[in-house]
């Protein structure tokens, strides 16, 4: 249960087998699947309860009463009323896991499933691994997070499996689906508001009906690590809250373990890909509604590949607290009353949440799909105009393939299969966005359109295409960042003599400004760069001795490659520079549309090369990194951007040098 | 060689807990046996030891550990002597000897490690020389001589301590000199009006409170160890009694301590029951583990002797309820002279000790009990523990008390169990002690240790120490499972002590003791991340050093640094136990 703090030969990692689970549902009875006898083994420390026991025990507990008698004092209401309100909220968070409501989506589910994907593969030993865990301490599941689908899918696993149904914190907008959010409810899920910044009583309801429930061991709780859905396929930064509340038992001694099971969702096709594109391009995100929720079951007929769900090894939080945190700082304040977590305990919570993500990042599966959209989308950057001729696309992957798993990609590839089949079946599955003519493969960029329109919507469509494509590029980013960012450090240094401490300063540059755009954990610079040059000596690409790294003569082509993977996201970082250097005065709001005009203006004249800084994740991200870097600063209040044109300028520099 | 006082050392075991005649053993026939007569339990057939025995802790009887049976003097280090002290020591006429088995006797005391390397026959630094004080001034004499000469001096008393605070530290290079009080244990006098006896400090438990029934009174302190651990050893670690809740725990006995340290004797100058004269000097001398000087006279509080005295017992469905049942009994203050709850296991474990019976009518009773408990109350009996209880005082009083206790357990789910389970269960602290012997014949090892905590940790400690102990086990190679038990042993306004027994199987092990101790530190560590104490009345000695500056903080590490070098600078009372 412990987990690698040293990173170790990628190459090595072992991985569990997979099965498919619909097989057995195409070949036997779903009605009688949904009617199955469901015995899952529960936690050993378990005191089974009813739901309603569950809100009087919050509504009783000394943390919530601490909080209430507070609220009361502050807001000069009676105690009676706080309760009230605090009742209410509970009311509105609360689950009502049934099983008949649970049985009742196995059953649908099982045929929407059928329909919609080819198989839904599993590692059973992880789920052997979990059912354990859960038989000997409180559970946390937590799944990436890339698709509506997420949650239902991994109730779905785990009642086929007789696992114990986990209860499930979701946001509140689906709470907007009337009968849908209900039965949502009815199958696990609590539903949290967005954003409860002040409010005292909100989060101590919250937070004590999380743990209530995790301490009894009364369920699994399972969350999303990255907030919501990634619309990028990039994981996103953790967000911190609800780990630190489902940490916060072990650390102040409630329970003696607390087991947190990393769990990769991978889809061979986003159901919500062209969806997510237009998101990023500012077509806002529809509001979920049941009757919007069914226009797109409609629209999504169609095959969808396969599924991967794999169930990591279980990290123990005792495991990852030991030696790094001093437990003994909560032994001087009733535990009762809520205190705001340390640095220490912050930068712990923090350093965990990106192990875990980098947990579900490792064992995401990767289709060959996604080299295909590495070498594609490259040649469209370069404006190779006729496209790719097939055998050299397939060359390409091939290369692709050998080197993302000498880095530890947990690649799907049909090895029994000749090379130029796979391709041609997984262009085939995504059609949608390439186009084949006469044994040339490129981007479908150019769709039938009726009537006249500006450049600017031909720009845009093009962009649909281009960020869909990303899309599954970016699932693969994780296994190169490293090697890139040593990469574009070494491209940059002097020609001939390549000073190690010199690329180690620059690989720290680049880390640091696109610590909000990948996954990199903070304060293991030097960790990172290690593994980075460890992979590249160990691939052949680079020498290094004591102060001179040294490129081996097959080296070049992986460099390039390397280089290409971020230079996107440099150019992106760069243009926002610029654009912030040409401003007067800018809120925060004003920020992404007048950004996107800037980006088009400059695609459309030809002076960026790369469609994708479109992208508003990409500018968000590089916005909150020139945040965190302090070259540009929030006024507080009014949300004007105060900003720092020297920095600026001379960021967009070595951005540019790179 | 001279020796004052041989009865004590000749009637005791040199390798083990307590009296020579006394032990566990298993018979021809294979079944468990309490040898001796001074005992309720001696003489009597344990029918149910074994299979405990062996399913607890997968132990066989074929495999067998026996200890060396006699002490090899050859394995002792001959003394280093100090000659010029040697020589004005004998112009005193104190008693003294550097004979091997006097001077292996007084160099240890029972910790785990140190019983387990008596029995492999491995003896370490050893006292050089004992001396046996007559009286006060005795040992103002040695300790003035011990300072003109650069001696070490360690204090002996009862020798049961737990925290390695006898173990002569092996860096020391002077003459170590054993200082035994055993010889200083009159009662000097007994004031009626003020209700207080002076008594010297090498009085052990058992006779102090022998001697003052004779006169009518009692002190009412009764550690486990009564039977051998004396007063002076009681001041020096801040000892507790099982019926502190009516007597008090040591620091709120004693009237007045008279200690000789090198710089002289400390004592106040009045018997007033309280006084504002500054930090309290006595908190110096209590819990200074024989670090500053000798304790030689205490004058204790004593008590007219009870009039009644009535045991009793509450089962309850598990241990959380038993735990809220005691946190109430101390809200209301009204807890009994001793009140204690065993966790399941030691509730299994109890059941196993329980001798044969000679009549059926008992074990039929047992049984329709047992059915009552399980079958019609619906108690798990691997959920169900039991709480013993002892009253004292007069009888209408302890009849008014009972009932009241009893009212509190049954809101708890807390059902009457009966005064015999009670009275076994205290009569089995005084065997207990022997039992480890018992497992380290066949491979068991085990020990206990206690801390205390507020009272809303008492379960999470609990809980996480005993899984602690389990993980760590497994971690370390042990290859059954170990048995991790606790007990409640005090109650306090504002929390609890607990005690926590841990043994196991060490077969396949190379090196048990480092295992173990590896295991209890690690339970130690979870006890204080836990917010548990260092420890409740067991002391600090050598073994828990390592966490005293994070317990008191570096300024009180400083506060009683400064204390040490203006008492002792030269390090006589150089055992090195605390700081």
């Amino acid at each position: 249960m412990r987990y690698e703090v040293l990173f170790e030969d990628p190459m090595l990692k072992k991985r569990d087998d997979f099965e498919d689970m619909l097989e057995e549902r195409r070949n036997s009875s779903d009605l009688r699947y949904a009617l199955k006898c469901y015995t899952p083994v529960l936690y050993k420390g378990l005191t089974p309860c009813k739901v309603s026991e569950l809100k009087q025990m919050v509504l009783q507990s000394d943390q919530l009463g601490y909080v209430i008698t507070q609220v009361s004092k502050e807001k000069g209401v009676t105690s009676d009323e706080v309760t009230g309100e605090a009742a209410a909220i509970l009311e509105e968070m609360a689950q009502r896991l049934q099983l008949s409501t649970v049985r009742f989506f196995a059953f649908t589910l099982s045929k929407v499933f059928k329909t919609l994907f080819r198989s839904i593969c599993i590692n059973e030993e992880g789920l052997q691994r979990l059912q354990q865990a859960i038989h000997n301490h409180p559970v946390v599941l937590l799944p990436s997070h890339r698709s509506y689908m997420d949650f239902l899918l991994m109730s779905y696993i785990l009642y086929t499996y007789d696992l114990a149904l986990p209860v499930i914190a979701a946001g509140m907008d689906f709470m907007g689906m009337k009968v849908v959010g209900e039965m949502l409810r009815m199958s696990g899920a609590f539903f949290i508001r967005r954003s409860f910044g002040g409010d005292k009583l909100y989060w101590a309801v919250f937070s004590e009906y999380v743990k209530i429930m995790l301490k009894n061991g009364y369920a699994p709780v399972e969350f999303f690590l990255e907030g919501t859905r990634s619309r990028t396929a990039k994981s996103l930064t953790p967000k911190l809250g609800l780990l630190n509340i489902v940490m916060d038992p072990f650390l102040k001694g409630e329970v003696f373990d607390i087991s947190l099971v990393p769990v990769s969702i991978s889809y061979e096709r986003t159901l919500e890909e062209a969806l997510y594109a237009r998101e990023l391009l500012g077509v806002p995100k529809p509001k979920e509604s049941t009757s919007g929720l069914f226009k797109a079951r409609k629209i999504l007929s169609e095959d969808y590949g396969s599924i991967h769900v794999y169930f990591g090894q279980p990290v123990s939080v005792r495991s990852l607290a030991e030696s790094r945190v001093n437990r003994s700082q909560f032994n001087l304040i009733p535990r009762h009353i809520p205190t705001r977590p340390s640095e220490e305990i912050l930068s712990f919570v923090n350093d965990s949440a990106y192990r875990l993500v980098r947990a579900q990042e490792e064992n995401m599966v990767l289709k060959p799909w996604v080299l295909l959209a590495f070498v594609l989308l490259q040649k469209q950057a370069a404006e190779e105009k006729q496209g790719t001729a097939l055998d050299e696309l397939t060359e390409q992957a091939v290369w692709l393939r050998d080197l993302s798993r000498q880095y530890g990609a947990f690649l799907h590839w049909p090895d029994h299969i000749p090379p130029s089949e796979v391709v041609s079946s997984s262009l085939s599955l995504h059609r949608g966005l390439v186009r084949i003519s006469e044994g040339r493969v490129q981007l479908a960029l150019e769709q039938e359109t009726r009537g006249a329109i500006t450049p600017e919507e031909e720009l845009l469509n093009k962009a649909v295409v281009i960020l869909s494509c990303a899309s599954y590029r970016n699932q693969a980013l994780n296994v190169f960042i490293r090697p890139a960012l040593l990469a574009s450090a070494i491209h940059t240094a002097a020609s001939n003599r390549k000073r190690k401490t010199e690329i180690y300063n620059s690989f720290s540059f680049l880390r640091n400004m696109f610590s909000n755009e990948f996954i990199l954990c903070p304060g293991a610079t030097v960790q990172d760069f290690e593994e980075a040059c460890y992979l590249l000596v160990k691939t052949g690409t680079l020498q290094i001795n004591q102060q001179e790294v040294l490129i081996t003569e097959r080296g070049h082509r992986t460099l390039a490659f390397l280089t290409s993977v971020l230079d996107p996201f440099l150019q992106g970082y760069q243009v926002v520079c610029r654009f912030l250097c040409e401003q007067d005065g800018l809120t925060e709001k004003q920020f992404i549309p007048a950004v996107r005009k800037f980006i088009i203006k400059h695609l459309l004249t030809g002076r960026l090369r790369y469609t994708e800084v479109l992208s508003s994740d990409l500018q968000k991200n590089a916005l909150a990194a020139l945040i965190r870097l302090g070259a540009v600063q929030k006024i507080k209040g009014y949300g004007t951007l105060k900003l720092n044109k020297v920095m600026l300028n001379s960021l967009e520099d070595t951005l540019g040098k790179k | 060689t001279f020796k004052s006082n041989p009865k004590k050392q000749e009637i005791m075991k040199w390798n083990g807990w307590g009296y020579s005649d006394s032990k566990f053993l298993y018979n021809k026939k294979g079944q468990a046996e309490f040898t001796g007569k001074r005992y309720r339990l001696s003489g009597m057939i344990i029918p149910g030891l074994r299979e405990w025995m062996e399913s607890t802790f997968s132990a066989n009887l074929q495999h067998k550990t026996p200890a060396a049976p006699i002490l090899n003097s050859s394995a002792v280090q001959p003394p280093t002597l100090n000659e010029a002290f040697l020589k004005e020591l004998k112009s005193t006429g104190i008693p003294f000897s550097h004979d091997a088995e006097d001077r292996v006797f007084r160099s240890h005391g029972h910790c785990l490690h140190e019983i387990f390397a008596l029995r492999e026959g491995k003896i370490g630094r050893v006292p050089d020389l004992v001396v046996w004080p007559n009286c006060h001034n005795d040992v103002v004499k040695i300790v003035e001589l011990a300072c003109k000469h650069n001696v070490c001096l360690i204090p002996y008393g009862g020798g049961t301590s737990v925290s390695s605070a006898l173990e002569c530290p092996p860096e020391e290079t002077r003459s170590i000199v054993s200082l035994d009080t055993s010889q200083m244990n009159r009662i000097l006098w007994i004031d009626e009006k003020n209700l207080t006896a002076h008594v010297e400090a090498g009085i052990v438990g058992q006779d102090l409170e022998r001697l003052l029934n004779e006169s009518g009174y009692c002190t009412g302190h009764e550690p486990d160890s009564m039977e051998f651990s004396s007063l002076g050893g009681w001041v020096a670690t801040r000892a507790s009694g099982m019926k502190k809740n009516i007597y008090g725990n040591i620091e709120d006995l004693v009237v007045h301590i008279k200690m000789v340290t090198p710089r002289g004797v400390i004592e106040k100058s009045c018997q007033g029951p309280r006084m504002s004269t500054g930090p309290d000097v006595h908190h110096f001398i209590m819990g200074s583990e024989g670090t500053l000087g000798v304790v030689t006279e205490v004058t204790m509080k004593i008590r007219p002797m009870p009039e009644y005295q009535k045991y009793g017992s509450v089962v309850f469905p598990n241990f959380e309820m038993g735990v809220a049942c005691l946190r109430e009994v101390a809200r209301q203050r009204c807890a009994p002279a001793s009140i204690r709850l065993m966790d399941n296991e030691q509730f299994k474990f109890g059941h196993a000790l329980k001798p044969q019976v000679s009549s059926i009518f008992t074990s039929f009773l047992d049984g329709l009990k047992k059915f009552y408990i399980t079958k019609f109350k619906g108690f798990d009996p691997n959920r169900l523990c039991v709480a013993t209880l002892l009253f004292e005082g007069d009888r209408e009083k302890v009849l008014q008390h009972e009932k009241q206790v009893y009212d509190i357990a049954a809101k708890f789910g807390g059902l009457a169990a009966g005064e015999d389970n009670g009275q076994r269960g205290y009569m089995l602290t005084f065997v207990i002690a022997y039992l480890r012997d018992l497992g380290m014949d066949y491979y068991v090892i085990g020990e206990s240790f206690e801390t205390s905590m507020p009272w809303d940790r008492v379960l999470d400690i609990c809980r996480n120490v005993k899984a602690r102990i389990v993980r760590e086990c497994k971690d370390k190679g042990v290859q059954f499972p170990p048995l991790s038990t606790c007990r409640v042993t005090q109650t306090y306004d504002a929390g609890a002590c607990v005690y926590f027994y841990f043994a196991f199987n060490y077969r396949g092990l190379s090196d048990p003791v480092h295992v173990y101790e590896q295991v209890e530190h690690a339970a130690r560590e979870e006890i204080l991340a836990n917010g548990g104490s260092l420890s409740h009345h067991h002391g600090v000695g050598k073994l828990r050093k390592e966490w005293m500056r994070e317990s008191i903080s570096s300024v009180g590490m400083g506060m009683l640094k400064s204390v040490k070098d203006y008492v002792d600078p030269n390090n006589i009372f150089g055992n090195r136990n605390l700081l």
